[in-house]
């Protein structure tokens, strides 16, 4: 019954969604339409709502005739994962696409930013979107299709898959792709009434906030999860689907800064349209990378061609149209004021330019071996390549960064930037020096990245006590500070995990003792224990620090037998700036089984620095509340970020 | 020329060139790290100098695993037509197992054995690398529904 519950209310909401398109585009002349318009995507998302609930339900319940619970769920599981994998799958998690789409919408609705004309045609957008992925769902991808008869028991999920990083990173990830629909949405509809002033910026800017926010804690969450999860000791690994997600938070970061100036001074206006345009389009195209099967991974469910197809033909349709929108309106927008060289537009524009950059390194990286694999030339992209581009830019964004909060808007002084950034500058040399000097292997590497890091995070102080001196140290003005700290944090982490990484394999026997770092591992044997869909061979094993024991690491290698599968689980013990990585690995015979070992100084940084990132676009977010709440509509608020 | 028309032109140009160099970088950059794919077969037929990383994939050999001193192992990967022997010295992948579909990446040694550096993880044992479809396809030892 659900199953028919939830399948009703996508076809209504189907329905609602061609309203809503409809309405929105008329709603730029009759007042009328636009409150019609609002209507349907508020039913919308009531609907979209509903049917996800059947779904979770479906789920729960262990209703086996709901094709998509059978092939993805099990009697046996934990009552959480049976939650989260309804978007364990292709299907739910398309349907959970759907879903963060649908409450952008209510939220554009809702907040009617930017006035009634302006909002109309953004909820007509974000309508014609609903209405690709709800046909694309019903016809290609239905999560409630039944099977007859109905199996007994379900397939299970993924093993790998069933770990708490489920429940956060995907809608984690899902708020951040889908939240650039809406900032697409409003660029379309800035450009479809022409008002393409400061107040298309201001309306747009939560959402951007809101997506980026989102993306950077949904890809760190990912990294982390990849890294305990995977057992191979590393945060990131330029896979296809990483880079997926990579490209939309590049864009949106170019974007979150060029609206910046957009909103304050008018300046790049036509370049913020066409970078929100660009950050949804390489949404898109992640979900493509990601759902369409091109790419195999954990993370592609999907084998079916007409599915990737479509994917194809709604990115392509909604891509080409919006480029064409921009082509035909953009050449009559006037252009914004004019800044001078030393301002803090440009230092905006060369984030701008580094950052783009860097997405087309990641682009060209991540799409020449799917475009050559058109010509059975069959190829993968390592590492090293994206390494050589993306560290340099970054170090070049990172030298660059503190001069943009110092510079005025439009006219800035650059010697006195300078001057007052002096004290960063020591802190640069005192962090290289430290790193020549204390820490070995001696890398020429880990010395330039940690002056660039201290340049970064000392700035944020240094900005933070001007600012505090000059009493203009608000909430907003603690986004870039936190936002900009936090970058030079993640550096120093993943510079660290990457150039003084220790790892050691050995087999070992019960008694026997391996040696890395500073630590010694006492293997204690492995016993085979029970889990509650699992068997696992759990291993001891003691940690010991000058013969004393400090503590115990109990790495699993799991088997699911439901899905007939086996899975590590890492043990990691951390002090904070360090991490004991410990992977069981095979069975070597008479009790003997490998070990792996890691110890990855610093690595934890790597998640506080996008923790403290996150953090700072959540001060802008408070910002703009604060501000809307207590000052009056009109006056201009405060703008420091 | 207008010192503004002057202004665009040159800002044009410099974006032309700079544009034409960073293509000319990253391709140049794409030819020093990409990895190429080759079955056993294509091993056979083709003359694949020793000491040139690429990515091998196959099936392993039905009783080919033999382990070495610590965590050394050697096993065999086949398509069917042609083998070859790989040599490892790391952690196995969970799935890794006889008759099973694997992916490594290395280079060959003078004696033509894959020394590999790693084996790729693979996280679900239905899964097949689509290369390994691809290159049992060829060898025409694929059997639908595999």
């Amino acid at each position: 019954m659900t199953g028919e519950i939830g399948q009703l209310a996508l076809c209504l909401a189907l329905a609602l969604a061609l309203v809503q398109a409809g309405a929105g585009v008329m709603g730029l002349r009759q007042p009328q339409a636009a409150q019609i318009a609002a209507g349907a995507a508020s039913g919308g998302f009531v609907f979209v709502a509903l049917a996800f609930a059947a779904l979770v339900y479906g789920f729960v319940t262990s209703d086996f005739s709901i094709a998509d619970v059978a092939h993805n769920s099990h009697t046996a599981k934990p009552l959480l994962y049976k939650i989260t994998g309804v978007w364990g799958n292709h299907e739910g998690s398309m349907l959970l696409w759907v879903l963060v789409l649908s409450v952008y919408s209510a939220a554009i609705a809702f907040m009617q930013r930017g006035g009634a004309r302006l909002t109309s045609a953004a909820l007509g957008v974000q309508g014609l979107l609903a209405i690709a992925f709800l046909l694309f769902i019903l016809l290609t991808s239905n999560p409630f299709a039944r099977l007859d008869p109905m199996p007994f028991e379900g397939a299970g999920l993924n093993p790998l898959l069933q770990d708490p990083g489920l429940a956060f990173h995907p809608p984690t990830l899902y708020t951040g792709y889908v939240g650039l629909s809406a900032t697409f949405a409003y660029a379309a509809a800035a450009l479809i009434t022409g008002d393409v002033d400061r107040a298309w910026a201001r309306a747009a800017r939560p959402f951007i906030l809101i997506a980026w926010i989102a993306l950077t804690l949904g890809i760190a969450g990912g990294s982390w999860w990849a890294y305990y999860d995977l057992g191979w000791g590393g945060f990131w690994f330029w896979d296809p689907v990483e880079n997926a997600s990579l490209m939309p938070w590049l864009v949106a970061t170019a974007l979150l800064h060029s609206a910046l100036a957009t909103e304050r001074t008018g300046a790049f206006r036509t370049w913020t349209l066409l970078l929100s345009i660009m950050a949804f389009s390489l949404s898109l195209i992640g979900t493509f990378l990601v759902r369409s099967g091109v790419i195999v991974s954990v993370h592609a469910f999907a084998s079916d061609p007409t599915r990737g197809n479509v994917i194809l033909l709604i990115l392509s349709a909604a891509i080409l149209g919006a480029l064409a929108l921009f082509a035909w309106r953009a050449p009559r927008l006037e252009s914004g004021a004019a800044f001078a060289p030393a301002s803090r537009e440009t230092a905006l524009l060369i984030n701008n330019i580094l950052l783009v950059t860097a997405l087309a390194v990641v682009f060209v990286g991540t799409v020449y071996p799917i475009a050559l694999s058109a010509f059975d030339v069959r190829l993968s992209v390592g590492a090293p390549y994206f390494e050589k581009f993306f560290a340099p830019l970054f170090v070049a964004l990172m030298i660059v960064l503190p001069f943009g909060p110092r510079l005025a808007w439009q006219r800035g002084e650059l010697k006195l930037a300078a001057r007052q950034l002096l004290p960063a500058l020591a802190a640069a040399v005192f962090a290289a020096v430290i790193v020549v000097v204390a820490v070995r292997p001696r890398t020429i590497f880990g010395a330039g990245a940690f002056a660039v890091a201290a340049w970064t995070i000392a700035a944020s102080f240094v900005d933070a006590a001007l600012r505090a001196r000059a009493r203009t140290l608000g909430v907003a003005a603690m986004s870039a500070i936190l936002a900009h700290a936090g970058l030079g944090v993640t550096l120093m982490g993943i510079s660290g995990t990457t150039l003084w990484r220790l790892e050691s394999l050995q087999v070992l026997a019960p008694g026997e003792t391996m040696t890395i770092g500073r630590y010694d591992l006492r293997f204690d044997g492995v016993r085979l224990v029970q889990g509650p869909n699992y068997r696992a061979a759990h291993a001891d094993l003691d940690v010991m620090r000058d013969r004393s024991v400090i503590g115990h690491l109990a790495p699993e290698r799991r088997l699911f037998p439901a899905e007939g599968q086996e899975t590590v689980q890492t043990a990691i013990r951390t002090t904070g700036l360090e991490d004991l990585y410990v992977a069981l690995g095979d069975d070597r015979g008479g009790g003997s089984w490998t070990v792996r070992a890691y110890v990855n100084p610093l690595a934890p940084l790597i998640w506080l620095g996008a923790a403290i990132m996150a953090l700072g676009g959540a001060a802008a977010l408070g910002a703009r509340l604060r501000a809307r709440l207590w000052v009056p509509a009109r006056a201009p608020a405060p703008e420091h970020a | 020329m207008t010192p503004k028309k002057r202004r665009r032109l040159t800002f044009a140009l410099a974006l032309i060139v700079a544009g034409a160099g960073g293509a000319g970088l990253v391709v140049y950059a794409l030819k020093d790290n990409v990895l190429y794919f080759y079955s056993p077969s294509d091993i056979a037929k083709k003359h694949i100098r020793a000491g040139t990383a690429f990515r091998i994939g196959g099936l392993v050999e039905k009783h080919s695993v033999q382990h070495g001193k610590g965590a050394a192992i050697g096993f065999v990967i086949t398509d069917g037509d042609s083998r070859v022997p790989v040599r490892y010295d790391g952690v196995l992948p969970a799935l890794f197992r006889e008759g099973q579909g694997v992916v490594a990446v290395g280079s060959l040694d003078e004696r033509g054995t894959f020394d590999a550096s790693e084996i790729l993880a693979k996280h679900d044992e239905r899964y097949m690398p689509p290369d390994v479809v691809d290159a049992l396809k060829r060898s025409g030892r694929w059997k639908e529904g595999q």
